[in-house]
């Protein structure tokens, strides 16, 4: 099997779609010809016609919108914000309008939207380029939330978005496009030779809703998704203590069973988002496993997460949750 | 009930040249003198039909100010201005170098728009607001901010006033009313449009200047600044800087239409398209603006007609998607030389002088760099500390961010 980068997987999930199903169309802010600001969409253009892959002016609320009014009509768009902190423009659109439309008409219409969107931090992006909105999204009933991690779920799982009948908020971890991010920014390894960039060049899904065991162990079960699955690996070799780790990859639905399953066994958890504490996905989980949980848990489950506070610039690396503070949380657990 | 489909009919538009091609851009009908100036206290929007469709321009093809519109300035004033471009050039060239050496982590430069925010902000009043985008940094120099403090943000070191909080060319200098810029393209737009209301609440004699993008201004922003600021009268510079690129996205994509500037008359708002490398017209559109602002009569709207010389930023290469010489090709020529040969032409300087005041600030800005790099830079630190990650992000620190703010630096 071909070793892909992020890149070039989302782009080959693309091409696959954009061959299949000629309702297929693909639209954003730069890209069509210069096929997107991180390559994503490189030479789709070119193959498949400017009907097809296109730019759009610089306008998320149009974006969204019209992406809205073409899916009702039957086209299946995949649109790209190019960073996901300029998603909000297009809140209104995708919270009271896409998210809505199946149950507001009755079933009668819907619009299966796919938006996909680099999110995280970990390139000096600073307070604009590295937010990860994901709960701003999970918290509205109507919208599928996926976040992918490897090369190899983010072909699978951008495969399913698009060909699900509802719309997805596809999140992309921008600091994974080229390599995994194992919290060293001095050491950032391509994905050349990893398992999880062995890419099938052909058509496959990974379904949303299960999550993947990216690390098998007994003693503690550690929850991430995007970037923070990379950094978790590391944490978990330095931490020394054996542990399940969960990649969640779908965020609504999520996979709950396949956390309660390992947590039945560890008794332990730790729960990692480069998002804000308040509000994040990691406390919808939380509570979930202590309503299922609450009797196998030998310690309380712990939170490491980014910051209360805006994405900082200079001290981006202060503020993302790093091998050490995981490790610590982890080991904690052990403790009590 | 299937039908059968046709081929697809959606109109997608183009750029007008891309990579490999010649840019053949066709010379501007349009010569100083064309166009009057009316009374800007009295002026109804539909009286500047002709200044949207048209092109205000003071210096014509052989370097010599003339009609209506030119604003008579000093050589001293025209000099300053073309010192503060040539130091704003040769900045962005440093700091660009800089970049790529890894001291900053980001750089965007103004090539080829220099004259925008320099002649615009010289013809205000020094209490008025200046609402920027990141292309907008040569306001600065002309609100007399140190260029140490300018150098200490970029390089998000101890010394940056805003704490490394955000990238580079986010500036934020208040002494100079420069408002702080946010990556967002075009939330300033309508936001100025408050500012401005503000003032005029409080009945002072201020007025708030903003640009936008020609590809911001397809954003909601845009519309909203335009029709508040028709709507309340607002005493505010309304100005969309159409430099033809938005990153990749040329200016086809942000309107169906031929120009930016006429988008102002159906709101209200007299408007002007511009030569937005001619100083001159440029500094004299502003003042004629300031001045309709401050009598109370409103809001204006200004399309800066300019190139996009450079890359959008240090991440972007143009390369790709249009021809690299196409910025030589552009009819408005290059604001820098533009001034200094009407000012060499008029007498009032040499290429001589020319040279020697580039020597000049060359010299400045390594002294500049020099000092704020002993500040620490982005390769190598010394960073601000973790704590300034905490502060300020309310008016005082909740119970919750002191508990993250201790568990930070016990980390």
């Amino acid at each position: 099997m071909p070793n892909m980068n992020m890149i070039q997987s989302l782009n080959s999930a693309l091409d696959i779609v954009l061959d299949r199903d000629e309702d297929v169309i693909v639209f954003g802010e730069d890209v069509g010809y210069f096929g997107g600001v991180f390559r994503t969409t490189d030479g789709l253009q070119a193959k498949h016609g400017a009907h097809r892959v296109f730019d759009t002016p610089l306008s998320e609320g149009g974006i969204l919108a019209t992406a809205f009014g073409m899916g009702i009509n039957g086209l299946r768009p995949v649109v790209e914000i190019q960073f996901a902190d300029y998603i909000f423009p297009a809140y209104d659109q995708i919270v009271n309008e896409l998210a809505k439309i199946r149950h507001r008409s009755g079933g009668e219409f819907w619009s299966p939207v796919t938006v996909r969107t680099p999110a995280g931090g970990g390139i000096r992006g600073g307070h604009h380029h590295s937010q990860s909105p994901e709960s701003q999204f999970t918290h509205t009933p109507g919208l599928k939330v996926a976040y992918c991690s490897t090369p190899y779920n983010a072909k699978g799982l951008l495969i399913s978005a698009v060909e699900s009948n509802d719309p997805v908020i596809f999140f992309e971890p921008k600091r994974c496009y080229r390599g995994p991010f194992y919290g060293d920014p001095h050491n950032v390894p391509t994905w050349d030779g990893h398992p999880e960039a062995e890419v099938p060049e052909s058509h496959y899904t990974v379904p949303l809703g299960e999550a993947r065991l990216a690390m098998e162990g007994d003693e503690c079960t550690v929850i991430a998704w995007g970037a923070m699955v990379h950094v978790c690996e590391q944490a978990i070799r330095d931490s020394g203590v054996s542990c399940d780790l969960i990649d969640l990859q779908s965020l609504v639905p999520w996979d709950r069973d396949s956390v309660v399953a390992s947590i039945e066994k560890t008794g332990r958890c730790v729960i990692v988002h480069e998002a804000p504490k308040t509000s994040g996905f990691g406390a919808e989980m939380a509570a979930s496993v202590q309503e299922r949980c609450f009797y196998q848990l030998e310690s309380p489950i712990r939170r490491v997460t980014g910051w209360d506070t805006p994405f900082p610039h200079t001290t981006e690396w202060d503020y993302m949750p790093g091998p050490a503070r995981i490790a610590a949380a982890i080991r904690e657990t052990q403790e009590d | 009930m299937a039908r059968k489909k046709k081929k697809s009919g959606l109109s997608i538009p183009d750029a007008p040249f891309r990579p490999g091609e010649e840019s053949t851009f066709e010379s501007w009908p349009w010569k100083p003198g064309d166009l009057n100036r009316p009374d800007p206290a009295k002026c109804e929007a539909e009286e500047t039909s002709a200044h949207a469709d048209g092109l205000v321009r003071v210096l014509g093809n052989d370097n010599n100010a003339t009609g209506e519109w030119n604003p008579g300035l000093s050589a001293d004033k025209l000099r300053e201005g073309l010192e503060h471009m040539v130091r704003l050039r040769i900045f962005d060239n440093r700091m660009m170098k800089l970049q790529r050496t890894g001291k900053l982590s980001f750089y965007m430069r103004s090539f080829g728009e220099e004259c925008v925010a320099i002649a615009q902000t010289m013809a205000l009043e020094e209490q008025d607001w200046v609402f920027p985008t990141y292309r907008q940094p040569g306001a600065q120099f002309v609100r007399g901010r140190d260029m140490v403090s300018m150098i200490c943000h970029c390089l998000g070191n101890v010394e940056d006033n805003i704490k490394g909080r955000q990238m580079p060319v986010h500036y934020s200098y208040k002494d100079g009313r420069f408002i702080s810029v946010s990556s967002p393209v075009g939330t300033q737009f309508s936001q100025a449009v408050g500012v401005a209301m503000a003032s005029r609440y409080k009945g002072l004699d201020e007025v708030t200047i903003t640009w936008i993008g020609d590809g911001a201004s397809a954003e909601g922003d845009y519309h909203y600044a335009l029709n508040f600021a028709g709507v309340f009268k607002a005493p505010v510079i309304l100005n969309v800087v159409n430099n033809q690129w938005a990153i990749s996205t040329h200016a086809n994509f942000a309107t169906g239409g031929e120009e930016f500037a006429s988008r102002g008359l159906p709101y209200g708002l007299p408007s002007f398209r511009v030569d937005g490398n001619d100083f001159l017209a440029l500094y004299a559109v502003t003042k004629w603006a300031r001045e309709r602002a401050a009598s109370g009569t409103g809001a204006t709207h200004i399309e800066v007609l300019t190139y996009r010389a450079g890359a959008h930023s240090s991440s972007d290469d143009p390369s790709r998607y249009r021809p690299v010489d196409e910025h030589e090709k552009w009819p408005g020529g290059d604001p820098v030389e533009r001034l200094r040969d009407h000012l060499i032409e008029i007498g009032e300087w040499s290429e001589e002088q020319q040279v020697e005041l580039e020597e000049r600030v060359d010299e400045e800005v390594t002294s500049a760099y020099k000092e704020a790099v002993g500040y620490g830079d982005m390769a190598s630190g010394p960073y601000p500390g973790a704590d300034t990650i905490f502060t300020e992000v309310y008016e005082e620190m909740p119970w919750h961010l002191e508990e993250q703010l201790d568990e930070a630096m016990e980390g």
